[in-house]
């Protein structure tokens, strides 16, 4: 029970880092950035309780603002993924996702795949919407949308293999 | 009783999440009003000492650039000095309009951000250096922004690339001003907006910081004239000013005390008394 905690503080730290000292300096064309660090939304435990999750999203998010000057873009977008997680798995696992034990960290099927993909396009799109803040940039916003999108799957995806424990 | 009680159980996920979801748009909203400044800021001692780190690192990366703008800084002083006819009284290399050295605080840049609509930079001085909210931010190559909020040791400014901004600016050539904002497109170029129809603009002109705000001095450098665009509603002229900084690559500061703000704030809060 307790190696469970211990791993997703030491996540929460180890993603945090990670984003603000490589990829916040990442800027492809000079507005993607990737968003690697919602991999602890991602990957935290399906079964364990909620309330720890929102209010350590939360607290995620608050930490990315303050370190980016944002107000808080960050701590809405987290809310709102960890809070829509639960629909996310039943969408893209199927209702009893439940009673199975996905470990996100394991190969890369279509059903993770797309779980990841709709999470990451749903944090985005709150994220760029509120950071925007104005209904003129709203093409401005999609392309930052789908373009982030790509580059944070493309670096989720190399980190859950490079966390990936090796077995067998 | 039991009810209340009972229902707050059974939706205490959801009432965590809504009461967190209003603390976060609430702060998203605040960050957005113009003209207050933000409570989340990076002007504080844990993200400041952090981007302190990581910039000791990474400046290493940009020592040779640094030195090159450093060295061509000192060659323009150096002919500046040079030139002067009588030796004996030389005067002093950077004399901006009212603006004397001491007000002069030299700074560091530890955090840039130009990848939003909303772009803010964290220095490495603050309130103990002297630094107040609404001072300016220049470097060698012309202006970079205003404070926003300081701690004792960090302070953020509001860059230039921010769509909140807005500068008062001039034409040097003929002193017809404008206020210069930013569209959230290109780094490389700001807008001049509300230049009157009656001002002969021309590519290339240079733009220079106006004597109308008493955040900058009069006559620092901005860029030049790129594109010229007439509004057909308001009859203004818009216009697209090359940037002579790279806003992405920004290392030594300096932020300045206009010596007469003071005195000036004074006198317009006292217009608005009698009034």
């Amino acid at each position: 029970m307790n190696s469970t905690l211990l791993v997703n503080i030491f996540r929460f730290i180890l993603l945090l880092a990670l984003q603000i000292i490589i990829f916040n300096n990442m800027n492809f064309l000079g507005f993607i950035m990737p968003l690697p660090y919602i991999l602890f939304i991602i990957l935290y435990p399906v079964n364990s309780n909620k309330p720890t999750l929102i209010i350590s999203s939360f607290l995620l998010g608050l930490i990315m603002d303050l370190f980016s000057n944002s107000g808080g873009i960050h701590t809405t977008a987290c809310l709102i993924l960890a809070y829509y997680r639960p629909y996310l798995f039943k969408f893209a696992f199927g209702v009893s996702y439940e009673y199975q034990t996905i470990k996100l960290n394991e190969s890369l099927t279509p059903e993770r795949f797309s779980f990841i993909l709709l999470a990451v396009v749903i944090h985005h799109f709150t994220l760029f919407i509120l950071e925007a803040f104005q209904v003129t940039f709203i093409l401005d916003i999609l392309i930052r949308t789908l373009l982030s999108t790509i580059f944070t799957i493309i670096s989720c995806i190399i980190i859950i293999y490079l966390i990936k424990p090796n077995k067998r | 009783m039991q009810q209340i009680f009972n229902f707050i159980f059974k939706n205490s996920t959801r009432i965590l999440f809504l009461l967190l979801l209003s603390i976060s748009l609430l702060l998203t909203i605040q960050s957005h009003s113009y003209h207050k400044s933000r409570i989340i800021s990076s002007a504080n001692f844990l993200t400041g000492g952090v981007y302190e780190k990581i910039n000791s690192i990474t400046e290493y990366l940009n020592l040779k650039e640094e030195n090159d703008a450093l060295a061509i800084e000192n060659a323009r002083l150096k002919s500046i000095l040079f030139n002067t006819k009588d030796t004996t009284t030389i005067k002093k290399p950077d004399n901006l309009k009212g603006v004397l050295p001491d007000d002069i605080v030299v700074s560091k840049v530890i955090h840039n951000s130009y990848n939003v609509h909303e772009n803010f930079l964290t220095l490495n001085s603050g309130s103990n250096d002297g630094v107040k909210t609404d001072m300016g931010v220049i470097n060698s190559l012309g202006i970079i922004g205003i404070v926003d909020r300081t701690s004792p040791k960090y302070s953020t400014v509001v860059s230039i690339l921010n769509t909140k901004s807005q500068i008062n600016a001039k034409i040097k050539k003929s002193n017809h001003f404008g206020s210069l904002t930013w569209n959230g497109k290109n780094t490389g170029f700001v807008q001049l907006v509300d230049v009157p129809r009656l001002a002969e603009v021309r590519k290339g002109d240079t733009i220079v910081t106006g004597g109308q705000s008493v955040i900058f001095p009069e006559g620092i450098n901005i860029g030049t004239i790129y594109k010229i665009y007439k509004e057909e509603e308001t009859n203004y002229y818009v216009l697209d000013i090359k940037l002579f900084n790279d806003m992405t690559n920004l290392g030594h500061v300096y932020i300045i005390k206009s010596k007469d703000r003071d005195e000036v704030n004074n006198l317009e809060k006292g217009n608005i008394k009698d009034e």
